[in-house]
């Protein structure tokens, strides 16, 4: 009974999942290698906007799907990896480049982290020169001898 | 006293870092496009498929561009007051159908009411990628000179209506003459 039901449950849901789907043409890999190992290199690069954490290499999502065809018919018109990047920016901004642009919006980004390192070991070098200095043997003073000689003296005449 | 208070200023201003990015939506991209001519496009119109639509079509006036589908479940959400909207007359909706198929998209129109003065139809998302579409429904306002004034992506909500778009729409419709 229960595996009948489940049959009829999925037998409801797949004209409805087939109603929400968006027209996607199955991808055609170029029958160019060069091409395809070009896609493979630049698409590592290159964000995919509807699942922002995964490349348009890893990206199953339509849109993906999209901008590597349109990357492919690009490469077959000789456009160079630059072009076809500066393409990407001049409609979808920096944010599809995975390596941010180093711009003045992306200073801290790129060099805040060794500006951390350099105020770290700063702190480290100042720290064990101050400790060198507090475990530091130092001669006694002239004052202070005399008070030594003049405890040892009283020990001995106790 | 300053030893301690040195982590205290450096939690704080972390605290305040994270809350800021904790009110900002990852989603909600800034278009590069705003401030530039809209994309060129022709393209069939859904309704007749033989006759085309261009951006030039509607130089002079200002308009809006929303990007929808049949298939797209947000576009469900925004479309009543879309409907809305476009019989207020403020500003002329022209629809891009975005990776549709031709029936189902005119089907979800019968059903649920046409906003569109004309939609677009826009198979393979190529049209899309020159406007930077990341995810259906986006709309844009475009001026008289052809420009985009303003994106906004998901669906329009009466407040993003009138806090967002239909400021920018009346401040265009009073400028002057397509230039």
């Amino acid at each position: 009974m229960s595996r009948l039901r489940f049959i009829a449950i999925i037998l409801i849901c797949l004209p409805a999942s087939v109603v929400m789907a968006q027209v996607q043409e199955e991808e055609v890999p170029s029958d160019d290698p060069v091409i395809e190992q070009r896609l493979a290199n630049l698409s590592k690069e290159l964000r995919c906007l509807q699942c922002q954490n995964q490349t348009l290499a890893d990206s199953p999502a339509g849109l993906a799907a999209d901008l590597r065809r349109e990357i492919r018919v690009q490469m077959k018109a000789g456009k160079s990896d630059q072009q076809i990047v500066a393409f990407l920016t001049q409609r979808y901004g920096d944010f599809i480049l995975y390596r941010p642009r180093v711009t003045f919006t992306t200073y801290l980004l790129w060099f805040g982290p060794f500006v951390l390192l350099l105020g770290g070991l700063y702190v480290l070098f100042t720290y064990i020169k101050q400790r060198r200095d507090q475990i530091a043997e130092k001669p006694l003073s002239a004052d202070e001898h005399r008070r030594a000689e003049e405890l040892l003296a009283s020990k001995e005449t106790t | 006293m300053l030893r301690y208070l040195i982590p205290l200023v450096i939690f704080i201003a972390l605290a305040v870092f994270l809350a800021i990015g904790l009110t900002r939506d990852p989603h909600e991209l800034k278009s590069v496009l705003i401030n530039k001519p809209a994309p060129a496009f022709s393209l069939p119109q859904l309704k007749a498929a033989d006759k085309t639509i261009s951006n030039d079509d509607m130089r002079g006036k200002v308009w809006l561009l929303n990007v929808w589908a049949s298939w797209c479940v947000a576009c469900r959400d925004e479309h009543p007051w879309l409907i809305k909207y476009a019989q207020s007359g403020v500003v002329p909706i022209y629809g891009l159908n975005y990776k549709d198929r031709r029936e189902d998209a005119i089907a979800w129109l019968e059903e649920l009411g046409d906003p569109y003065t004309v939609s677009a139809v826009d198979f393979d998302g190529r049209v899309a990628i020159d406007y930077g579409v990341y995810g259906a429904p986006e709309t844009y306002v475009i001026d008289k000179a052809g420009m985009i004034r303003l994106k906004h992506v998901g669906p329009v909500t009466p407040d993003v209506w009138s806090e967002k778009i239909l400021p920018v729409v009346q401040e265009l419709n009073r400028q002057g003459a397509a230039k």
